[in-house]
């Protein structure tokens, strides 16, 4: 058996035998985690849906009794009955109209509890998962777990449950009737369950694998369009449109295939099964129709017999809808549950180590990383960070300077040695100590829409107006912020495409400024800066830094000038490790790069 | 979003030329739907006449035979019709629904980039994807189950009528309140059909942000606040959905307790009537018989409601994404783009941004600027001046509000959009790679260029690290692929305006993630191609201005200067101001011109 687990092999739909059953088993053990804890009002609307299946029941009774007793009654001058049929079936309209108001009622609040706890657990999961996992798993596919496979779901619970409960009902009372009535039509009706559990069969198998096929035809149509619309601007310029609709139009179309197929599998079973109810019909009539011959038969128990068995197979094509949509939810759950399934690589540690106040003391002890499986990229890195240092990490791109940072931000863990904050292993902190102790600010500043002052207190949620308005005031961002069309209240748009890219490093610094931690990572954090600008920031980093360790990777030579020390990274090792004077008067790298920059200078 | 209000008709009016061409098979399968439910209910008649009239004891074998078959034909024709109408109806409605798709994306890439700064992907997506199948569903299933159900409903009170028109009155009055009531649930079931729709489509636009912005939430440690915020919304949106099922389940209270009601009523009545000698008793039992048939369809009748109120949401949201238009527009006589020899000349150029007021400034206000064929022109100026706008100008990803931009003397408008962008090529500050090889990147506008062009590219952006990947460059890259350090990816968007061969490249801030080293090395043999290709490239450092035959120097919206650098150096103090670097802070000092204002 094959040993894949979480999202890898998702968009295989021709899974082998054993495969198909542990991710069926999977996605059944999601369904029923998430029924769990609203066991009480599923059963409660099981009971609603079975109270009014009762009370429907109740209205042709009494009719029958009106007939066959309130008239005769009324006749011998008692009108009694009559007023009681009249009543009695005002009430069971009453019943079934307020017992179906509830049960639709507590279907949707069912059905929508569970969506809630799903949408917030998967949206928890892709935020706890690390960012190898984001590296490889695309945006868009995370859209369609939490979109069209939701979508999928939904559709189940909000018929699923009345349509199985009262078609059940529905025929376990008939079938009961029938027995009772005559229990050899009642075993002829039982065979009847054979050839529907051949065709019942034939249909999982077949709907399983086509709507299998279907969630990966959307999951790529969605990532497809989501691709598109985020990098538009690229799309345009260099004239992909044509192309793109091309793909999106073969996509569509693949969907649109798999789509097909699987309404035509639906499109055989229920009718098959309309048919095997009718021939079933037929059966107890020529089974029937001999005994009456025969004389062991009254005719009319037979054509009460053929009525019941007629309206046995009625709900079928309700069931029958059941079960389609209960295999499109099982195939979109299995994508769901494999995204669940997939554990953080960074992982959050059992029992933490309590960090309070952090110095700032950053330790590398014969750190090696590699990203996945991917080639080393930094070997045998010993580094000793004090508190309080301002570190300037310079080097060519690509030479792992980020990828240094990003350790210290623990976005991926080390794959051997130790990295340690004031001592203590980072993977021994506790995601909030960590975060609160160590922010680092990328290039690409990354803006959500909501207003500036949202985003920039995103640094720091308790913050007040008056402190988000300091902050941008020390990055120099204050005076471009109140010159938007609402200041501090001016919404960036999506992406924040409504500010220009300096501006939005200015404000992701802002942010960084807020959050006010004990080390602070800068990975090129201004580099789409003009110079005045960013002599500003620099301004403001300075007071910032005070006792604060930081790490700032720069291209530009001023910045790294500010620092105390200066780490020259070349080919994931530290090549050249001073002061930035001495290293300067020496003759390495950085020398020569200060020699290079000097020479470009006016 | 903009919303208008439509009645039920004119929504589903709009659907008509989509529709057009299956409403033949979209007949047949009504036709189909139809028999089966004739077929439905004639089956216990047959049956019930069969019995009585044919069966005795002591009777013919021959006739349980004849009756067998004919209940099996019956019984074969009713499935039949079922497998029929999905087969006339099903696969024409995916077709509809995929054309609405496909078009839907074409026009939305089609829109201007101001659009998609409005629109939140998510809501996008929400009206490609679960709107289209809605809108399918209701083609396949609900319109026509309408049509049934109203005809079955007609049919069967009409029998009541004629049956005994007293009772068959009462019925039909107890349908008054069902169809007043009908009217408040369309007003009330539209409102929330839409929030519930439009709510989801913002659900989807979180999700996409909290995932393309995971870096910077891990980074703060922002998961719970992006998780509470989340739960808020799709709190909101459980609100709303329960309360369209509160909307239903009270349409659905009225619709299966009034008739019945009404039946109660016409019971008493009925045995009275009996009692009295108006009326028969087998008179009675057919009209409840009738009834019974009839109640199944009228209970239906409000999910299908709902289920079409659903729909027209849908197509309202379609159409509202379809009805928007480009403010780029093509001409309708394109220029054909000749030789175009380079020059690119800005004439008083204006811009503001839609959401902007009004009455301020535009954000250009007035750029003059000539670039001469083949020239490099560095455009300097401080953060949010408004340089990476007039860069998107040339591409024409916005239109200019006043003045023009043209190309040999030509206004760029005159061209079709499309040529324009083949001769313009751009880097733009924030590197978008798609997922596909890094060579399929590189030669994206590169037409039938092969692989020297790549290799060129590659060579001239200083991306030789690309041959390194595991798949030398054949390595996928972007979303999809393997991820690449800020300094990789800007060279391979570099190498991509590159390898266009463009006669006008536009780099806007091309090595801000390159080391020093690398920039140097990349200016150097950037001087090289340059030559002949008319640059426009905005620069913050002295070494990237270096690469310039001129600079122009952006301020208030207006060129301010242009000439060599070491010219505006000398002559220009906003300029000394701009490109001077720390180290001079003293004689640099405050830009006068922001001193004076
Ligand atoms: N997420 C990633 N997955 C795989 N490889 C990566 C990833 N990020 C960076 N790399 C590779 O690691 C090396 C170092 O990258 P990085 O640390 O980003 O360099 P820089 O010094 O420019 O910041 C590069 O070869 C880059 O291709
Ligand atoms: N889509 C937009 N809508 C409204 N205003 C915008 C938009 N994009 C940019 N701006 C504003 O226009 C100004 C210029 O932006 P931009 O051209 O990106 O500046 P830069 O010179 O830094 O490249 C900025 O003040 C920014 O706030
Ligand atoms: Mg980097
Ligand atoms: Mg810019």
């Amino acid at each position: 058996m094959s040993t894949y687990s979480g999202v890898q092999d998702e968009d295989n739909f021709l899974l082998d035998k054993g495969r198909s059953r542990q991710v069926r088993r999977r996605s059944l053990r999601l369904l029923g985690s998430m029924i769990r804890p609203v066991r009480a009002k599923f059963i409660l609307t099981i009971i609603l849906v079975a109270l009014s299946q009762a009370a429907r029941v109740a209205g042709p009774a009494i009719i029958a009794f009106g007939i066959d007793h309130a008239l005769p009654a009324l006749r011998a001058g008692d009108n009694l009955p009559l007023v009681m049929a009249g009543a009695g079936y005002a009430l069971a309209a009453v019943a079934v109209g307020v017992l179906t108001a509830s049960y639709i009622n507590a279907t949707a609040r069912l059905a929508q509890t569970m969506l809630l706890d799903l949408r917030r657990r998967v949206f928890r999961h892709t935020q706890r998962l690390s960012l190898e996992f984001h590296e490889k798993y695309t945006s868009g596919r995370i859209i369609s777990r939490q979109t069209s496979d939701l979508e999928a779901l939904r559709e189940l619970l909000d018929n699923g449950v009345n349509s199985l409960v009262s078609g059940a009902m529905y025929m376990t009372f008939t079938a009961i009737s029938v027995f009772l009535m005559d229990w050899q039509t009642g075993l002829l009706i039982m065979l009847a369950a054979l050839p529907m559990w051949f065709l019942t069969r034939w249909y999982q198998k077949r709907s399983q694998v086509a709507y299998r096929a279907s969630r990966v035809a959307s999951a790529r149509l969605i990532v497809h369009f989501i691709e598109t619309m985020t990098g538009i601007r690229a799309v345009k310029a260099f004239r992909r449109e044509k192309v793109n609709a091309s793909r999106y139009e073969e996509l569509a179309e693949d969907y649109r295939t798999v789509t097909v197929r699987s309404i035509n599998l639906n499109g055989i079973f229920q009718p098959g099964l309309v048919l095997i109810g009718n021939v079933t019909v037929a059966l107890v009539l020529l089974a029937g129709g001999f005994r009456v011959l025969d004389g062991g038969l009254e005719v009319g128990v037979l054509l009460a017999l053929l009525l019941y068995t007629k309206r046995f197979f009625q709900p079928v094509d309700q069931m029958a809808m059941f079960y389609n949509s209960f295999q499109s939810a099982s195939a979109a759950l299995e994508k769901v549950s494999g995204l669940l399934e997939e554990v953080p690589s960074v992982r959050a540690p059992k029992n933490p180590v309590a960090l309070s106040g952090a110095a700032g003391h950053i330790k590398f002890d014969d750190v090696e990383f590699h990203y996945g499986d991917g080639p080393v990229v930094l070997p045998q890195m010993s580094l000793d960070i004090p508190a309080g240092q301002t570190i300037a990490l310079v080097g060519q791109t690509g030479a792992g300077k980020s990828t240094l940072a990003k350790l210290i931000a623990r976005f991926y863990d080390v794959s051997s040695g130790q990295l340690t904050l004031d001592g203590v292993d980072l993977k021994d902190l506790s995601g909030t100590d960590l975060r609160r102790a160590v922010v680092m600010v990328t290039q690409e500043a990354f803006l959500f829409s909501g207003t500036v002052a949202e985003n920039i207190a995103l640094g720091n949620p308790g913050a007040s107006q008056a402190d988000i308005e300091a902050a941008a005031t020390a990055v120099g961002a204050d005076e471009f912020i109140r010159a938007l069309p609402e200041g501090y209240d001016t919404d960036v748009n999506k992406r924040g495409g409504r500010v220009s890219s300096g501006q939005r490093q200015l404000i992701s610094f802002a942010r960084a400024f807020l959050a006010d931690p004990a080390v602070l990572i800068l990975d090129e954090a201004t580099s789409s800066l003009d110079i005045p600008s960013e002599r500003l920031v620099q301004r403001g980093l300075q007071t910032l830094l005070g006792n604060r360790t930081a790490l700032i990777i720069a291209h530009r030579l001023t910045t790294v000038k500010i620092a105390d020390r200066v780490l020259v990274v070349h080919d994931g090792k530290v090549a050249e490790d001073g002061t930035p004077d001495e290293l300067i008067a020496g003759n390495g790298r950085f020398a020569a790069l200060n020699q290079a920059w000097e020479d470009s200078l006016v | 979003m903009p919303q208008q209000q439509t009645s039920l008709t004119e929504s589903i009016g709009r659907l008509y030329p989509h529709a057009k061409p299956i409403l033949p098979r979209l007949a047949r399968g009504l036709v189909c739907a139809l028999g089966a439910s004739l077929m439905a209910l004639a089956i216990p008649q047959v049956l019930g006449a069969l019995v009585n009239e044919t069966l005795k004891v002591d009777g013919d074998g021959g006739a349980v035979w004849a009756a067998v078959a004919v209940v099996l034909v019956l019984g074969a024709l009713e499935a039949v019709f079922i497998a029929l109408r999905r087969q006339f109806v099903i696969r024409p409605a995916t077709t509809v629904e995929n054309q609405m798709r496909v078009s839907l994306y074409r026009h939305v890439q089609d829109m201007t980039v101001a659009f998609h700064d409005r629109w939140g992907s998510g809501q996008l997506l929400s009206r490609a994807m679960t709107d289209l199948n809605l809108i399918r569903r209701w083609l396949a299933f609900g319109m026509i189950m309408l049509v049934v159900v109203a005809l079955t409903i007609l049919i069967g009170i009409t029998l009541m009528l004629i049956t005994s028109w007293r009772l068959g009155l009462i019925f039909l009055v107890a349908s008054v309140p069902i169809v007043l009531y009908g009217f408040r649930f369309r007003t009330h079931y539209r409102i929330v059909s839409r929030l519930s729709q439009d709510q989801t489509g913002d659900l989807a636009t979180t999700v996409e942000e909290s995932v393309h912005g995971i870096r910077v939430l891990k980074a703060f440690g922002r998961g719970r606040q992006a998780l509470d915020s989340f739960t808020e919304q799709a709190e909101e949106l459980r609100a709303t959905e329960i309360r369209k099922a509160r909307s239903l389940a009270t349409v659905s209270l009225i619709v299966s307790m009034i008739p019945e009601l009404a039946l109660g009523l016409a019971l008493v009545v009925g045995v009275l009537s009996v009692a009295d000698g108006q009326l028969t008793i087998g008179a009675l039992v057919s009209f409840f018989a009738t009834a019974a048939v009839v109640a199944a369809p009228v209970e239906s009748l409000g999910p299908l409601m709902a289920m079409t109120l659903t729909a027209k949401t849908a197509i309202d949201r379609h159409f509202e994404v379809m009805d928007e238009t480009s403010s780029i527009t093509e001409p309708e006589h394109p220029r054909p783009v000749k030789h175009l020899s380079g020059a690119v000349e800005f004439d008083n150029v204006h811009f503001k941004f839609p959401d902007t007021p009004a009455a301020g400034m535009d954000l250009l206000n007035g750029v003059g600027l000539t670039l001469k064929p083949g020239e490099t022109m560095a455009l300097v100026g401080i953060t949010g001046s408004g340089k990476s706008t007039l860069l998107q100008l040339v591409a024409r990803l916005h239109d200019v509000t006043g003045g023009s931009i043209r190309f040999d003397g030509t206004d760029l408008r005159q061209f079709s959009t499309s040529d324009i962008r083949s001769h313009v090529a751009v880097a733009f500050e924030d590197t978008t790679l798609f997922s596909s090889s890094v060579r399929d990147n590189v030669l994206l506008g590169a037409g039938e260029q092969g692989d020297e062009a790549l290799a060129e590219a590659l060579d001239v952006a200083q991306a030789h690290f690309a041959y390194e990947l595991p798949d030398g460059v054949d390595t996928l890259i972007g979303e999809e692929g393997l991820s690449l350090s800020g300094g990789q990816r800007q060279r391979i968007a570099l190498a991509r305006a590159i390898a266009a061969k463009p006669k006008v490249l536009v780099l806007d801030d091309p090595l801000s993630a390159l080391d020093v080293g690398t920039e140097e090395l990349v200016t150097e043999r950037l001087r090289q191609v340059l030559e002949g290709t008319t640059t426009l490239i905005v620069a913050h450092r002295s070494s990237t201005v270096a690469l310039a035959d001129r600079v122009a120097v952006l301020q208030h919206g207006a060129i301010n200067a242009v000439g060599p650098h070491a010219q505006l150096l000398a002559t220009n103090e906003h300029y000394r101001y701009i490109i001077t670097s720390l180290d001079d802070e003293e004689t640099a000092g405050q830009d006068p011109d922001e001193v004076l204002s």
